[in-house]
């Protein structure tokens, strides 16, 4: 028990995906304007991850085994890029206007280096099937987490007086990088 | 080898079938976003974006075969909130194309009309009042301004006014101070 | 013994309320023209009933109310009417609006006027009396007090005696003279509304006052309120929150939680409307800031301020300007000529001594000392934030419209930032959008109506027509009997169809149409015309030959 809440805190802050480990920065960047897309988007991810994550594992461990291990980016990729024409399907029916917002970032979310990192580091670090599923949601907690501080940031910066050739991407990178800064601090808090 | 291609085939078979299956499960009727574009043009109906009105505007901004910059009436700001919606760069008006102009209505030189019925027919939202070999006289209230009706008038006698500012319809500007420059 | 609440915030301003407390009021003079707005009040604008060249009686009525929201306006004076046209009139946009011009003629004759039961009336009548004699709310929003007290029963009727804005006195010596009949006028009030309790909140710096109405109010039921000086006590939600404990929700009006406010300057106006017939006419002004004696007066309405300020010894050398109101909310005007209206309830003779040019702005430190002071807990520099950027969505949420422009942010900001401003623009800018997108809506309805009212026509026509041909139809085998019965060099054989009928039915009339035309001028011809006739007959004769003989085929 206690091992998996270490799990998860150190997931969703020691390590997190966006900050520490630097990556899925393509969706943290691009939808990260408004408050309620990232929200949106950070869901969409959680249920791609989790369900990406859990599959994935019992793919690796049932399907594939010890012989066919040279399969797994494959068919992870081939299971997440599933998931998500699903997750794009649903999002479309249950929220119009969210499907609109996120555009082509939602389809993105296959090429989501978290997303496909997240199954690979599980095969890696030899977790069992509930701490795959709880590394995938924990990454994609502190995912959701930092692209909703990261959204809330921008939307007060854009009232900002910023000089016109910091305006857009390049604050955006700079507020990013103070932010991994300050996830740094988190380090030393759960040894993993 | 064999049991690699049967392990992707089948995985391959088994989503397939659940994208299919969700496919018709979620399956989404019309396009809401051409509504909600259209609620937020100008409904000037005055095809100065090229299009027949705002309604296949909207529609053609839904498609991506139009840019956000094209509507003059709507003004700078409505091009932001097109792209606050749409989730994509605000673009300013281009150099040579249509700008913003201050909101005027047309009139009509009663003493030069003939009672055509041509304005009445080329009127987008029917603010002329009027009938063949009647007086015809614009509706202010309800003149958005297209200027649609003034090519069509065989005589030349509608003009547009601007709108005057009134205690009414002031409102208050966007508050501009010099700030204390540092020493 | 009530218990007091307290709102939040709030701050103290210097009073300045002795330089023009502690005369009495006087009656300023007759002044030489008078202006009357027709727009005085909140609402639809007044409709004038008079025009230039009429003589006018003192009290008559020069313009009604239009609809209900909306209250007339009444000749302070007799004289005569010079115009009705557009005059500079105190607003912060400095144009025009339609106003009634009168010249007094000295004789200051009423016209007839009588006071009346009001208990005797049924409501509506008394709150049609109220809106035809210009009664509107004299705290300085100028609501027509018909339409706020035709409410109904209300828990509690509280009436603002606090006047906490700097520099003002005129309800100070209003309830120091007039108590009785301001309590009078209450009384009317209460039978309008029928509260449960009636409170009157007076701030602590105008004991005179508190103990004159304090006697009017023995044996009434009334019950007077002493509340601690504080701006702005005299707010309506905020004296409300003090007397009641209660808040008025974001959004609403005191009506929502049973309480109705109105000020004591608007019960008196309503007493003499009621006890002396008297249409709102006059009111109390205090002219005060840099001038030689300053002091309130009655003063008729539409009185040009240079003639007022005359009244009070004449303006200090060094005078730059005026103030309509008080300091903190009042409208900065320099403009001599414009005139007193109803919500004057102060005129400050504004000197650089008296009111130094505000410092240059510096920017938001955010030490949120605005949120501490605002008395209706909103977070003044986060609508600051968001007016500046123009993101008018957010200072909604920020509940911008809650905002009671009162001006103790912008009071204590260490940055001296003009807060009230971007408010009032985000405000109207909101107001505005909201008015094009009504136009926009209403727009697109006529559009898609149109639209389908040209498909309904193209389908009505279309059904016309197609009835019209299927009558035809019907009606066509009865006509190709007689085409068929007579013979005709041209026809093949008989009709086959319908359709044909019709169509042969058509060219027989044509060809009895054309057989029936005889040639003109036949009569008296010379031998030579005759001669040309003969032979063009000949010809044609030769043509039709031609024309019936089977034609030769063509060779190959």
């Amino acid at each position: 028990m206690e091992n998996y809440l270490l799990l998860l805190i150190g997931t969703v802050f020691v390590n997190n995906i966006v900050m520490v480990k630097i990556l899925g920065l393509c969706p943290f960047m691009g939808v990260s304007k408004k408050l309620e897309t990232a929200l949106g988007m950070g869901a969409a991810t959680t249920f791609v991850l989790t369900l990406g994550s859990g599959s994935s594992y019992l793919i690796n461990q049932y399907l594939l085994g010890p012989n066919l291990a040279y399969l797994t980016t494959l068919s992870f990729i081939v299971v997440i890029a599933g998931i998500v024409q699903f997750t794009e399907m649903a999002v479309e029916k249950i929220s119009p206007p969210l499907y609109q917002v996120l555009g082509i970032y939602l389809p993105l979310i296959t090429t989501n280096c978290a997303v496909l990192g997240i199954p690979l580091l599980n095969v890696q670090q030899k977790h069992d099937f509930f701490e795959s599923l709880l590394f995938g949601f924990g990454g994609s907690v502190g995912f959701t987490l930092v692209m909703v501080l990261f959204a809330g940031i921008r939307e007060r910066l854009e009232g900002a007086d910023i000089p016109d050739i910091f305006k857009g991407s390049a604050i955006a990178m700079v507020t990013a990088g103070l932010m991994s800064l300050s996830f740094m601090g988190f380090s030393g808090l759960v040894k993993l | 080898m064999f049991t690699a291609l049967y392990v992707m085939a089948g995985i391959a078979l088994v989503l397939g079938a659940v994208l299919g299956y969700s496919a018709i499960h979620f399956k989404v009727e019309g396009n809401p976003l051409v509504d909600k574009i259209d609620a937020v043009l100008p409904q000037t109906q005055c095809g100065q974006c090229g299009y027949p009105g705002c309604k296949p505007y909207a529609t053609a901004i839904a498609e991506g075969s139009a840019d956000i910059n094209k509507c003059p009436p709507g003004g700078e700001d409505g091009i932001r909130k097109l792209a606050e919606l749409l989730g994509v760069e605000f673009k300013p008006f281009g150099e040579g194309a249509a700008q913003p102009k201050p909101k005027s209505v047309a009139f009509i030189d009663e003493n030069i009309c003939i009672g055509c019925t041509l304005c009445i027919q080329a009127c987008p939202v029917d603010a002329i009042s009027g009938a063949a070999k009647q007086m015809h006289t614009i509706i202010a209230a309800e003149c958005t301004g297209c200027e649609l009706c003034i090519a069509p008038c065989p005589v030349d006698c509608i003009s547009m006014v601007a709108l005057p500012q009134t205690i009414q319809t002031w409102k208050w500007q966007y508050p501009v101070y010099t700030m204390r420059q540092a020493a | 013994m009530r218990l007091l609440h307290r709102f939040h915030g709030g701050v103290h301003p210097d009073e300045h309320k002795r330089e023009s407390s502690e005369l009495p009021s006087a009656r300023a003079p007759l002044p030489s023209k008078l202006t009357l707005l027709l727009q005085q009040h909140i609402g639809a604008k007044a409709k004038a009933l008079v025009q230039a060249g009429d003589q006018v009686l003192k009290g008559q009525m020069l313009a009604r109310a239009e609809g209900n929201m909306s209250a007339a306006i009444h000749a302070p004076t007799s004289g005569t009417v010079l115009s009705v046209e557009l005059h500079t009139v105190p607003h912060p946009s400095g144009l025009p609006d339609l106003c009634i011009t009168l010249a007094p003629d000295g004789a200051d004759k009423w016209a007839d006027h009588a006071p009346f039961d009001y208990r005797a009336l049924p409501k509506e009548e008394l709150l049609a009396k109220l809106r035809d004699g210009g009664i509107v709310g004299l705290g300085g929003a100028t609501f027509p007090t018909h339409v706020k007290f035709a409410s109904g029963p209300v828990q509690t009727l509280v009436l603002n005696g606090a006047e906490c804005e700097p520099w003002i006195t005129t309800d100070d010596r209003l309830m120091r003279e007039r108590a009785a009949e301001i309590v009078q006028g209450i009384e009317i009030l209460r039978h309008l509304v029928s509260p449960s309790e009636t409170v009157i909140g007076i701030e602590d710096n105008k004991p005179q006052a508190i103990a004159a109405m304090q006697q009017a109010c023995a044996n009434t039921g009334i019950e007077v309120v002493t509340v601690p000086t504080l701006y702005p006590t005299g707010g309506e939600k905020q004296l409300v929150k003090i007397l009641t404990g209660k808040e008025v929700p974001s959004g609403g009006r005191p009506f929502n939680i049973g309480v109705t406010c109105g000020n004591v300057a608007t019960a008196y106006a309503v007493h003499r409307l009621v006890h002396h017939g008297e249409p709102m006419i006059s009111r109390l002004v205090t002219v005060t800031g840099a001038v030689k004696s300053p002091q309130n007066f009655e003063v008729l309405l539409g009185t040009p301020i240079a003639e007022l300020v005359q009244c009070a010894g004449s303006a200090l050398p060094g005078a730059d300007g005026y103030i309509f109101g008080g300091p903190m909310m009042g409208l900065h005007v320099s403009d001599a000529q414009l005139p007193v209206v109803k919500s004057t309830n102060c005129i400050i003779v504004k000197s650089p001594q008296l009111f130094p040019a505000p410092p240059p702005a510096l920017p938001c430190i955010r030490c949120t000392r605005c949120a501490q002071a605002c008395p209706a807990d909103l977070q003044p520099q986060e609508l600051y934030w968001f007016a500046k950027a123009k993101e008018f969505g957010k200072a909604q949420e920020y509940h911008l419209f809650d905002c009671i422009e009162c001006g103790a942010c912008a009071y204590v900001c260490p940055s001296h930032i003009p807060l009230v401003q971007y408010y009032r623009f985000a405000k109207s800018e909101i107001w505005a959008r909201e008015k094009e997108k009504n136009a926009a809506d209403a727009a697109r309805i006529r559009h898609e109506f149109r639209l389908e009212r040209i498909e309904r026509d193209k389908r009505e026509k279309a059904e016309k027509l197609a009835q019209k041909e299927k009558a035809a139809l019907s009606a066509a085998p009865a006509d190709s009997a007689p085409v068929a019965a007579t013979p005709t060099s041209s026809d093949d054989a008989a009709p086959a169809s319908p359709e044909q009928a019709v169509i042969a039915a058509a060219i027989e009339r044509a060809k009895q149409q054309a057989a029936q035309i005889q040639p003109k001028n036949t009569d008296h011809l010379t031998p030579q015309q005759q001669a040309d006739i003969a032979e063009i007959e000949a010809r044609r004769a030769h043509i039709r030959e031609i024309a019936h003989q089977p034609t030769e085929s063509p060779k190959e």
